[in-house]
């Protein structure tokens, strides 16, 4: 079991309010994701569930009990580090156990639970040797597999993927999902990175600023974005706003059009006049920076090539039911 | 230095460097060297001749040179293992965020500054004084006879002295490494259950390995050659209860003025210097490894 339910947490360090009052209901088995800009609190939420943060106000719930004065290593959380954390001088081997080691396990018992997690994690052959003796992506398994071996009721990682490259990122992202799915274990994981989010997640908590803007899964959160906020960091290429005139029609202050719901059309068609500025072709798309004057840059994208150029004159047309209306507080209206 | 040319300049520029220091090496080796085969004694002058290696059968057979043998190893294992055990509790007590810290670290560290001769004279007028010193008002508190330490217990009196001077370069070594331990792996023994004192053993010890190898081998180096303190405290005695080889070697030479037995001894020291780093690295070197 590992259901975890925050209860109007709140953290301050001194006068500076860090984490402002979050309400979140994590299900058992479920992966969920926070993701934020850098500094909107979502490495400290992680740390208050894990415990090594205070909470400054009020409760941390896991399977109902609250947990706020019970120390890290009694929560039942394991942890998967940004820089892995690892033990330098104890071998892969000792490092798996030392969980297990701390809670006073048999020696036999120890080596069988670490031999299971290292085959799970193609391990096996490393056992011996130092964290210093591995690649990026297997200290990073490691790092995971002290984290399975203790059977916790929910895993934190912390941007465990960020100094990983581009390719192996990708390769561990899907591995890390399919490891939790087949466990059925809680996860929580904190990334900065929308992709990552999008991908993993169950569920993705959006937090800016110290406060939870959205809460919902994936395709929810593309769809029908909160706000103004959620609305440009979920989806990439960023999407379009525009003011004005045209978001009056609308009856809003502003609107938003996905790059991906533009209607690209040659010059001449209905919709946003513009210029194209800069054209991205990467063959199974081309993107679109077009100069649309008094409504400002806008991104168009499009499935495939498209043979246009710097300098060419376009006219993009919003798909009617695919634009986000917003107010002037940059709460999304509906209806 | 790729090149064949910025190779040369590198050599030539480096050359009157390294020749100064070899002179500097090569000459007074070369005349103790020289020295330690004569009969050579400063209240006999002009009486200089060739003795072969009587010199250093004369200082190896003197029943002095096995006692200050024995004290030097005693006074330099003693001091190493003293400043390093009181050295990391202070170097774990520096560490913790209090008020003042820096002002407690300046504190700490002041003994290193004082040079040996006035740290010496302070133990031995002001605190060691079996009259007038700080330790026997204390005693007398206390309805104690005060110890007269440098008659009862001096070698001890010395490793104290000694120690004292030596624990603030311990302290600040295994400080600046215990800044250098990662905040993300204590955090990581801490979710595995990890007790304070577990991540002490399993963690902070294991991270402490090469720093104390540097303390002991830099400590090593000077407290061979300990000779102020002694030289202003006990003068080597009473007895030889703690001359040491630098301080034998000076006796020879200065107090019984015998020049080639000081010759010999110096280059017994010598030997002697590197059979200890031989020992020490076989034992504590493989830590600097990788």
């Amino acid at each position: 079991m590992g259901q975890i339910t925050l209860q109007g947490v709140q953290k301050s360090f001194g006068p500076v309010h860090i984490i402002k009052g979050a309400d979140l209901e994590i299900a058992d088995g479920s992966f969920v994701v926070f993701v934020g800009p850098s500094g909107c609190g979502k490495t400290t939420l992680l740390r208050l569930i894990a415990g090594l943060e205070d909470v400054s106000g009020g409760k941390i719930l896991i399977d109902g009990k609250n947990v706020v004065d019970t120390p890290p290593a009694k929560r039942g959380l394991s942890m998967v580090f940004q820089s892995y954390a690892l033990y330098p001088h104890m071998s892969v081997r000792g490092n798996i156990g030392f969980g297990l080691k701390m809670a006073g396990l048999p020696k036999d018992e120890i080596n069988r639970k670490v031999e299971a997690a290292a085959a799970t994690l193609n391990l096996t052959p490393y056992l011996d040797r130092k964290p210093r003796e591995l690649s990026g992506g297997q200290r990073q398994r490691v790092a995971i597999g002290r984290a399975i071996v203790r059977e916790p009721k929910a895993f934190l990682f912390d941007e465990p993927l960020s100094n990983l490259d581009a390719a192996l990122r990708v390769q561990m992202r899907i591995e890390v999902t399919r490891l939790q799915k087949q466990l059925g274990t809680t996860a929580i994981y904190v990334t900065h990175d929308q992709v990552e989010a999008m991908t993993m997640a169950d569920k993705i908590v959006v937090l800016n600023g110290g406060k939870i803007e959205q809460y919902g899964s994936p395709l929810e959160l593309y769809e029908r974005p909160a706000n103004l906020f959620v609305a440009g960091f979920i989806g990439s290429p960023k999407m379009n706003f525009v003011t004005g005139e045209p978001a009056l029609q609308k009856g809003a202050a502003t609107i938003g059009v996905r790059p991906e719901h533009l209607k690209i059309e040659r010059d001449g068609g209905g919709g946003w006049q513009g210029t194209i500025a800069v054209a991205e072709h990467l063959g199974s798309d081309t993107f679109l920076y077009v100069d649309a004057g008094a409504l400002g840059m806008l991104t168009a994208r499009y499935i495939g090539e498209l043979s246009l150029h710097g300098g060419d004159r376009v006219s993009l047309m919003p798909d009617p039911a695919r634009i986000h209306r917003f107010d002037e507080s940059g709460n999304a209206l509906r209806g | 230095m790729a090149t064949r040319q910025t190779q040369f300049l590198a050599r030539s520029l480096l050359t009157p460097a390294v020749g100064l220091l070899f002179i500097w090496m090569i000459v007074p080796l070369g005349l103790t060297i020289y020295f330690s085969t004569l009969h050579y004694s400063l209240l006999d002058p002009g009486s200089e001749s060739f003795v072969g290696l009587e010199n250093f059968r004369y200082f190896l057979t003197d029943p002095a040179f096995l006692a200050s043998l024995q004290n030097t190893l005693v006074l330099v294992g003693s001091v190493l293992a003293l400043t390093i055990l009181l050295g990391i509790p202070l170097a774990l007590l520096m560490d913790q965020p209090v008020i003042g810290r820096n002002f407690v670290r300046l504190m700490v560290i002041a003994p290193f500054f004082v040079m040996p001769t006035v740290s010496a004279l302070v133990w031995k007028n002001l605190l060691m004084h079996p009259v007038s010193g700080l330790f026997a008002w204390l005693a007398s508190l206390f309805g104690l006879t005060p110890i007269d330490w440098f008659n009862d217990v001096p070698l001890f009196a010395v490793i104290l002295i000694v120690t004292w001077q030596w624990l603030p370069f311990a302290t600040l070594i295994l400080l600046t490494a215990l800044q250098s331990l990662d905040e993300e792996q204590k955090e990581a023994a801490e979710m595995d259950g990890a007790s304070a004192v577990s991540t002490f053993i399993y963690i902070t010890l294991p991270h402490l390995a090469r720093p104390i190898t540097v303390v002991i081998l830099i400590e090593t180096i000077f407290l061979l050659t300990v000779f102020a303190e002694i030289f202003v405290t006990t003068g080597g005695g009473p007895g030889l209860q703690t001359t040491n080889i630098a301080f034998l070697i000076y006796s020879q030479a200065l107090i019984q003025f015998d020049v080639g037995s000081a010759s010999a001894g110096g280059l017994v020291a010598v030997v002697i210097a590197n059979i200890v780093a031989f020992f020490l690295v076989r034992i504590v070197g493989r830590n600097l490894e990788a």
